[in-house]
């Protein structure tokens, strides 16, 4: 199954279990979503419940948050996290924060979901990684599958949590394969990493994008004769930082991959968290392989040159292997 | 069409002058000195618009004195277009308001100790002292907060009239914000969804004619509220809103369009702060002559006379109403002096609906 159609289970499963889960966002419905994450959703569970809203982030986003004071769980599609930022009001501002500053009164369980980073020759705008900014705020949780199982498991667990969800998609692993369980009850809780690789010498934290990325280079490596572990966070807030710790632990040496940029980003946290827990089983400095610092550039040699690949990471693991 | 806007009206006279009361004719059977609402609405109307006034003054005491910190908003000048409106709704309709809320939520229910109590940073607050002056909250009597950007309330309001008709329920929300809110995009998204999907949500423009210092004519290229519902076929009202009747009639009228027809409705009620935009804006930007030329409309004064000429209370009621009050604003500002503070605990508490590590 592909991620794409992983994600639309989750969708139509959670649709079906719960009256209050409702989807909006820009062309979910008619149209079957930009990227057909929502195909066959209107028809299924109608326009009451799959509704195709204007253009209008800020206020698709903070009409889906006030539903959630009062009951609903709506999940609000941005036909990408790019959209999102006209958004960053009611996400941040309203979301975030409506259950600490009412005292514990109002949760918002809502989901905000869509493809984030970069896609194929989109440019500037429509390229971006922005998981370091709703990380970093207290109130919400911020989630980036790397398979189509994960995917369904944790897009099910998003939207049964009480709290506000960023989950952010990949544009260019929707059509990514892989096992996903059809069995209705199956949920993968947020706040658990995964192992997607087990090895001795060097820890690969990656996600989303990265992870592929990541187990292609461990392949490379382990031919070379360094074998990698690759942990995938999945959640990135909260993040489950014991996993890649108790792994640095044993291998010593750390490369955390990411495709967003590398300031201020989501792996220069967990390498402060690492210097903070495990400095002393450190046998080399931390590094990071992220996307370029610029904006991304359109034309395809440029835009590849900004985004982390297989030699990149490679040549990182084996920087921190002194090889 | 039936929900075009029926009593709009072009006033492009001195936007920051002194109000005049509208010229046509109210939709109301009611004529201006007859009384249609029971003597008990009355009393109680005029009772709350006293409270909010008589606490906003504690507040400023208490505020110099240091026992409220941060920003404090206060209320006092606008006090029957909170208490007008709210008066039209059901004890299960939702309010959602500004950082200018004290009135509000005093007139929706939450109690003067739990609101004082609030402001003081305490435990017993209405938020727990989380919120603070900005962020009043009392789930029990649906008022959904205390919002402190600019227009951010009213997408939110719009999200709960959205579920009040999702849930099939004929509940309605009210959302107020001022007239600088209406420059901002929120508004403008927000009222088009809300007739595009018919939401039973009155949306309460309060034009005290300021946005901070910045005057309406300086920050609005075309000063009349009410009329722009017509870019969303939007119903809308003027509203003399230092008339608490005529507020309450115009929200009732906007009330039983959502009820009914599920349809929103924009009210512009035109009023006067007579404070500073918070305790610490001296106002230097208007006149004491202009502050005086509003304050000679007090809303509360008329309604005061309004009821006296007809006979509803007398001037002995009015001292008892002002004694009862003084007693509940004093024993307020006690409650919240000798309540605990919030418990250092608390800090990391209610992040999370459901936490995790």
């Amino acid at each position: 199954m592909t991620m794409r159609d992983a994600l639309n289970l989750a969708l139509k499963e959670e649709l079906a279990r719960d009256k209050s889960v409702f989807l909006m966002g820009e062309e979910v419905a008619e149209y079957q979503g930009a990227y057909k994450v929502t195909r066959g959703l209107l028809e299924e569970f109608g326009p009451k419940r799959v509704i195709d809203t204007p253009i209008t982030e800020l206020g698709f986003a903070g009409l889906g948050v006030g539903a959630a004071m009062v009951g609903l769980r709506p999940i609000v599609e941005f036909m990408t996290f790019n959209f999102s930022i006209l958004a960053t009001d009611q996400i941040i501002n309203s979301a975030a924060k409506m259950l600490y500053m009412s005292g514990g009164q109002f949760k918002i369980p809502i989901v905000f979901r869509g493809p984030s980073g970069s896609a194929f020759q989109v440019s500037s705008q429509h390229s971006q990684a922005i998981e370091s900014w709703y990380a970093y705020f207290p109130g919400l949780k911020v989630v980036m599958p790397s398979t189509p199982a994960d995917a369904k498991g944790l897009l099910k667990s998003a939207i049964r949590d009480d709290d506000p969800v960023i989950f952010m998609e990949q544009e260019r692993m929707y059509g990514m394969k892989g096992e996903v369980p059809e069995d209705e009850d199956f949920t993968i809780p947020l706040g658990v990493a995964d192992i997607k690789r087990e090895g001795k010498d060097v820890t690969i934290v990656a996600r989303s994008l990265t992870v592929p990325t990541a187990l292609k280079a461990a392949e490379e490596l382990e031919k070379q004769g360094v074998s990698c572990e690759v942990i995938d966070p999945r959640t990135i807030r909260p993040l489950d930082i014991d996993t890649i710790v108790e792994s640095v632990k044993k291998t010593n040496r750390v490369v955390i991959a990411e495709e967003s940029h590398p300031f201020c980003g989501v792996a220069a946290e967990i390498s402060a968290e690492i210097n903070e827990r495990a400095f002393d089983y450190l046998d080399a400095p931390v590094k990071r392989v992220s996307g370029a610092d610029v904006p991304m550039p359109y034309a395809k040699n440029l835009e590849q040159l900004a985004i982390p690949d297989v030699e990149r990471i490679i040549a990182a693991v084996r920087d921190v292997s002194y090889l | 069409m039936s929900s075009r806007p029926s009593e709009q009206r072009n006033r492009n006279s001195g936007a920051a002058g002194v109000l005049e009361p509208p010229k046509t004719k109210s939709q109301s059977s009611a004529q201006p000195n007859q009384l249609t609402e029971d003597r008990e609405t009355l009393v109680k109307m005029f009772r709350q618009m006293l409270l909010i006034r008589r606490f906003e003054e504690k507040c400023a005491e208490a505020y110099s004195l240091g026992k409220i910190g941060g920003f404090c908003h206060l209320y006092i000048g606008q006090e029957a277009v909170c208490v007008g409106s709210i008066s039209a709704l059901r004890e299960d309709d939702y309010v959602l308001t500004s950082y200018r809320e004290h009135g509000q939520a005093l007139a929706k229910g939450i109690s003067a100790d739990a609101i004082m109590a609030e402001l003081y940073g305490k435990a017993t607050g209405c938020s727990r002292g989380k919120g603070g002056s900005m962020h009043l909250f009392d789930k029990d009597v649906n008022f959904l907060g205390g919002h402190a950007i600019v227009g951010g309330q009213i997408p939110l309001a719009t999200g709960v009239a959205f579920a009040a008709k999702y849930q099939e329920t004929d509940r309605v929300a009210l959302c107020y914000f001022g007239e600088a809110a209406v420059n901002q995009g929120a508004f403008h998204e927000s009222l088009n969804m809300a007739q595009l999907w018919k939401l039973p949500c009155i949306y309460i423009c309060e034009n005290n004619m300021y946005g901070m210092g910045t005057s309406l004519e300086r920050a609005m290229s075309f000063s009349d509220v009410a009329q722009k519902s017509c870019a969303y076929e939007m119903a809308s009202e003027f509203v003399d809103g230092m008339d608490v009747l005529a507020m309450r009639r115009a929200t009732e009228r906007a009330v039983k369009r959502a009820r009914e027809e599920s349809l929103p409705t924009l009210l512009e009620a035109r009023t006067y702060r007579y404070m500073g935009h918070s305790m610490s804006d001296p106002g230097n930007y208007r006149t004491r002559a202009e502050i005086e030329k509003h304050q000679e409309r007090d809303p509360i004064k008329t309604f005061a006379n309004q009821l006296k000429e007809t006979q509803v209370i007398s001037d002995d009621d009015i001292a008892q109403i002002e004694k009862e009050i003084k007693e509940e604003v004093e024993h307020a500002a006690r409650f919240a002096d000798e309540s605990p503070l919030p418990d250092p605990n608390e800090l990391y508490t209610d992040v999370y609906a459901n936490p995790l590590k």
